[in-house]
Order: C-alpha cells, then structure tokens, then sequence
C-alpha cells in the first residue's frame, strides 16, 4: 500500500515534471497570391509566421480577430491568441482565402 | 453612365473582335504591351481618384491599385529585359489607351459622391473587363512560359482587385 502510494507520487511528480507543450512557430507561404499551406492547425500560443514572396502587399485577415500586413517580400508574424476555426483573407485581394484552426 | 457604358462595352468589343479574328495572332511582345497598358490605365485612374476623392476608402483603394500596378509593371518591365523581349504597340493597346482616356475625360466632370461612385465602378467593370482579355486571349496566346505566368499571376492579381472593388462599391451603397 505505502509501495503504491509512493508509485503513485512519483507519477504525479512525472507528469508535473513534464513542460508545457513548447510554443511553435508555423510558417505560411504566400506566393502568386496563394497562401500556402492553405489551411493549417496550431495551438494557442504558436507563432504564426506569413512570408510573402509577392512583389505586392498583402494581408492575414479574419474580421475581428485579427489583421495582419505582410509587406512584399517580408515576413510577418501572429502569436495565436485564443481557440476556434479562423477563415482569413486578404483585404488587398479578397479572392486571397485561407483557414487557421486553434486548439487550445 | 453612358460614357462608361460604352468605353466598357468597346473594350468587349475589341477584345472578342480580337479573340474572334483567329487569324490576327497576338504576340510575345503585343501581349507584354497589352498587360502592361493595362496596368498603366489602372495607374492613371488611381492617380485621378487621389486627386479628385475626398472619401476615405476610395482613397485607400485607389493607393492600393497605384502600388500593386507599378509593382507588378516592374516586374513586367524586368522580365521583357531579361527575355529581351520588346513590347509592342498595337491596336489593342491603343484602343484601350483610347477608351480609357476617354473615361477619365467623362470622370474629371464629376466631383464627390458621383465622382466616387463612378470611378468604383468603372473599376469593377475595367478589372472584368480585363480579366475575360486575360483569360480568352492573353494567357491562351502566350508563348513564353514565363510570361505567361506572370500573366497568370496578373489574372489572380487583377480578379481580387475586381472583388475589393466589389466590396467599395458595396460599402458606398
Ligand atoms: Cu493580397
């Protein structure tokens, strides 16, 4: 009984132990006005990071939540505040559509 | 509206006359002055939107067309050097120049609101315009893979412009 309590703390103290899933950054390209990956999975806390390739601007845009430029040939970045399922676009071309799911 | 109408409706005319006329092949070199005249139409209204709008948005969008056109005409231009290709005038392209000089001269008659509201919409029906002239007969015409591309890249470009005009024109309503 002591023996298994004892396992049993030690577990716990493991599993404490263990960090917290480390923050990562996703990289989207966008080329030709196409982001790519166009849909992508993160979780709260990742780094978002756009890079265009285009000689034109462009924008991570979903109403409300969030608004990214990215200037030509730069990168830009969107540290993933909360859950949920984020159509973006681009306001400069709004035929320009991607999609962003969070998991908490 | 008439004069809109009608510039709009040449442009119709003269590009399927041209896609129709199987015969009148267009060059390399006609197609790069073509794409490029297209983008320095669309520089030209931006150019007189920014001086005659006092509207927020229509400010806004006539410096996104003016940046996102000369940046993509810079590309133009270093590609035919690079192809060491020279463009070529050619009826289209003057008929396009023709037409939209002509639209400009009926928009500068227009102050405010119906400057405004014109000159969006003659964005939109330009940017389709141009879109069914890329799509029948620039791209289709085009030998050079790289220019072609880039005329596939002018088509995407030219199609969200057409839908941000969209969503202005909307916005004014
Ligand atoms: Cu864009």
């Amino acid at each position: 009984m002591q023996t298994l309590s004892l396992g049993a703390l030690c577990g716990l103290a493991l599993i404490l132990a263990v960090p917290p899933a480390q923050a990562e950054t996703i990289r989207i390209t966008i080329d030709k006005l196409v982001f790519s990956p166009v849909e992508i999975s993160a979780a709260v806390g990742d780094v978002i990071e756009w890079q265009n390739n285009d000689v034109m601007a462009h924008t991570a845009t979903a109403k409300g939540d969030f608004d990214v430029v990215i200037p030509p040939k730069k990168t830009a970045t969107l540290t993933v505040g909360k859950a949920g399922t984020f159509d973006y676009y681009c306001r400069f071309h709004p035929n320009m559509k991607a999609r962003l799911q969070v998991r908490q | 509206m008439y004069a809109r109408l009608t510039s709009a409706l040449a442009f119709a005319c003269l590009i399927s006359g041209a896609a129709l006329a199987a015969d009148t092949k267009v060059t390399d070199p006609q197609i790069a002055h073509i794409a490029y005249t297209a983008g320095v139409i669309d520089i030209e209204a931006a150019k007189q939107a920014l001086k005659i709008s006092k509207d927020k948005e229509v400010i806004s969008f006539a410096n996104d067309m003016l940046r996102d056109h000369e940046a993509v005409n810079q590309q133009a231009l270093d590609l035919v050097k690079k192809l060491k290709v020279t463009p070529e005038d050619n009826d289209t392209s003057r008929a396009l120049t023709k037409a939209a000089t002509e639209e400009r001269e009926e928009l500068a008659k227009l102050s405010g609101a119906d400057f405004d509201k014109a000159y969006v919409a003659n964005e939109v029906a330009y940017h389709k315009q141009v879109n069914g002239a890329l799509e029948t007969l620039l791209i289709p015409s085009a030998k050079n893979a790289e220019l072609k591309d880039l005329l596939e890249t002018g088509l995407k470009l030219f199609q969200g412009h057409q839908q941000h005009a969209e969503h202005v024109a909307a916005m004014m309503k």
